[in-house]
């Protein structure tokens, strides 16, 4: 894929339809890429990689980029798109300087689940299609399939559609897919309130407040954050107690619903494994059952539930009745 | 020096006797990943190579209580909170995060002295522990560190079923001394040993061999005028991971806390990929992202070395490598900086 992806990307340097190219660098290891833009045929020949290492939303970069001079073209996969047509949708990117070329994904992988097999020092991660083949200093050489080590959030995979695109890589592109994305949500929500109350304040307390979480969001593109904010009296570098780290989260996660796209890129980059997706999934769970199915991203017209006054919405009250008073 | 050993199995009578008499941290998983925690009867020593965070926070913590202003009526008094800290030890801390608090010692015990971090400084004991198993992501040699045989008031090394001891200075000797009972004296000959199969396996690691020395070979202006910056800059997401994790990042930010009835002074980290770090009246003097991503980098990598005899401000723990979200680190910004002799 990843030779087809550079052939392609070659030719519409050449021909002039873009000028330069989003996609992924090579690192020092197999998996450490980071997202680039290539501007030539020599670059994109040293560096360009796209494995199942490359797992970086670049959508986000896309509102910038769509603003520099000239057609940047980008590669997005599922879940990118999902984030571009919402982007499109909130007026943040400039559809028109953007040439995307649709490219399936399988899922991507976490690395830190082939170390989490005790495998360190590792010197050289060979990709055989369906599994890698990892060699250590230390001797070992193990075979791991991939689907066992696959990020959280491609396991739960909600859609291998391409939702905004000027072609695709590859035809037919792939469709929305049965997935059991809120089946963790639905364990927090049988908790008693204490037992989730105790879960979240467990898994907040080891935040280190890096925004991390905000600045990778694609639905976090203010131009300036309440929380860079000095004049807003709720800017802290730092937690000046225990709860306010709590509160960050929580109100990050009322900001974007009904924008979230659920591409799971907080909690991908979080350094301290803070499961903060589920905060996003449950605003997304309650909106599909008080208003309806709605998939953010999903095109770029539909007007988002939060922002969409009907006659027949439901009243708060339903809330009460779904056991929110207890 | 003199080792002393004591068989793995008898790790817990040891932390149990220190931590009888002060606060003993060590490093123990919590929710699957290493964290330092105050050990409590039961807890076990982590066998992960490190701590997802670094040691810092033990003299340089990420938010603390400067003083207090309080307010009755129209009368303001300014009370200090600063309290004389207790004995405490830290087992168990590798041999980059032992560096690290001779980096920040640099920095915080420089005149004018930090009476903060002093007085934490010197009431910890750190008892280091050797590497055995390093990562792909060390690269600790660059910087003079032997993971095999690390810094400390006292060293640890796990060889088998048995745990060998020294010490180094006089706080290291006391804490042997607490123990001794439970100790066998021993030679060197297993350390030794086990410091040659820590070389060797850095020797194979692909960073094992890294060296900075290459980015002495330019001066300050031509670093800070590179035209790689914009590169190696373009995707940094302007979050503070790498900063964060850092053992040897020490910049802080000093703020008020409105009470209401007063104002708590507080310090915390502060990170120059941050959007208002060392904002002023007249606003920022980096205003994009490749200033602040170029701050972070000189720092460590120029100004530091430039002001300390030579030396840099990273210990190679591997973190930022391992933690940054778009995978952009301080081996890669060196290797792309540094003047090679086949240039």
């Amino acid at each position: 894929m990843q030779d087809r992806m550079i052939a392609r990307a070659k030719e519409l340097l050449a021909d002039g339809t873009v000028n330069r190219v989003m996609g992924w660098q090579k690192g020092e290891f197999t998996y450490d890429i980071t997202p680039a833009v290539f501007h030539t045929a020599e670059e994109l020949d040293r560096d360009f990689v796209c494995n199942d290492f490359a797992a970086a939303n670049v959508s986000k970069y896309l509102v910038k980029e769509s603003r520099k001079e000239g057609r940047i073209l980008a590669f997005l996969k599922p879940c990118d798109s999902y984030s571009f047509a919402q982007l499109m949708k909130e007026h943040r990117v400039l559809r028109e300087n953007v040439y995307i070329i649709g490219i399936p994904s399988w899922g991507k992988t976490d690395f830190e689940k082939i170390k989490a097999r005790g495998l360190s020092g590792i010197k050289n991660i060979k990709d055989n299609g369906a599994d890698y083949f990892v060699e250590t200093v230390y001797g070992d050489e193990v075979t791991v399939p991939k689907y066992e080590v696959m990020l959280d959030r491609c396991k739960d995979c909600k859609s291998k559609k391409i939702v905004v695109y000027d072609e695709l890589l590859e035809e037919p592109n792939g469709d929305v897919i049965e997935n059991h994305r809120f089946d963790e949500v639905a364990r927090l929500e049988a908790m008693t309130p204490d037992e989730r109350f105790a879960f979240w304040r467990n898994e907040l307390s080891r935040c280190i407040r890096c925004n991390a979480c905000r600045n990778v969001c694609p639905a976090c593109t203010c131009e300036k954050c309440v929380f860079d904010n000095r004049d807003s009296g709720v800017e802290n570098k730092a937690a000046a107690d225990s709860f306010e780290e709590n509160m960050f989260h929580i109100i990050r996660a009322f900001h974007v619903a009904g924008r979230c796209t659920d591409c799971g890129e907080c909690s991908r980059v979080c350094p301290q494994h803070i499961p903060l997706h589920l905060l996003n999934r449950k605003f997304i769970k309650d909106m599909n059952e008080l208003y309806g199915d709605y998939q953010a991203g999903a095109d770029p017209d539909t007007r988002p539930p939060m922002t969409d006054f009907r006659f027949d919405d439901c009243e708060p009250s339903v809330v009460y009745e779904r056991g929110g008073a207890k | 020096m003199t080792y002393y050993k004591l068989p793995v199995s008898g790790l817990d009578a040891l932390f149990a006797r220190v931590a009888e008499q002060q606060t003993l941290y060590i490093p123990t998983d919590k929710d699957g990943h290493a964290v330092f925690a105050a050990y409590e009867a039961g807890m076990t020593l982590s066998k992960k190579l490190n701590t997802d965070r670094s040691a810092k926070d033990f003299f340089f913590p990420q938010t603390e209580n400067l003083y207090d202003i309080k307010m009755k009526g129209k009368q303001l008094t300014v009370e200090d909170t600063r309290e004389e800290c207790a004995d405490f030890t830290v087992f168990g801390v590798k041999g980059c995060d032992a560096r690290s608090f001779a980096i920040l010692d640099k920095v915080f015990l420089a005149d004018p002295v930090d009476t903060y971090y002093k007085n934490r400084r010197e009431h910890g004991t750190i008892v280091s522990l050797a590497c055995n198993r390093p990562e792909e992501t060390c690269f600790c040699r660059a910087f003079g560190i032997d993971a095999g045989d690390p810094e400390g008031d006292a060293t640890a090394w796990r060889i088998g079923d048995e745990m060998y001891f020294a010490a180094r200075t006089e706080k290291g000797e006391a804490f042997l001394a607490f123990v001794k009972d439970l100790l066998t004296e021993t030679d060197g000959t297993m350390v030794e040993s086990l410091k040659k199969a820590v070389a060797y396996i850095m020797d194979q690691l692909p960073l094992g061999n890294t060296s900075f020395e290459g980015m002495k070979q330019t001066d300050l202006m031509t670093h800070f005028q590179n035209e790689k910056w914009a590169g190696l800059s373009e995707s940094c997401l302007g979050c503070g991971t790498c900063t964060f994790v850092c053992p040897t990042c020490q910049c802080y930010d000093i703020r008020e806390f409105d009470t209401g009835k007063g104002v708590k002074k507080f310090r915390c980290w502060d990170s120059c990929m941050y959007s208002d770090f060392t904002l002023m009246a007249h606003g920022n003097s980096r205003n994009s992202q490749l200033e602040r991503f170029r701050q972070r980098f000189m720092h460590k990598l120029v100004y530091f070395p430039n002001n300390n005899g030579g030396e840099f401000g990273c210990v190679g723990c591997g973190r930022c490598l391992a933690k940054c979200p778009i995978q952009t680190n301080i081996v890669k910004v060196e290797k792309a900086l540094e003047v090679r002799s086949d240039d």
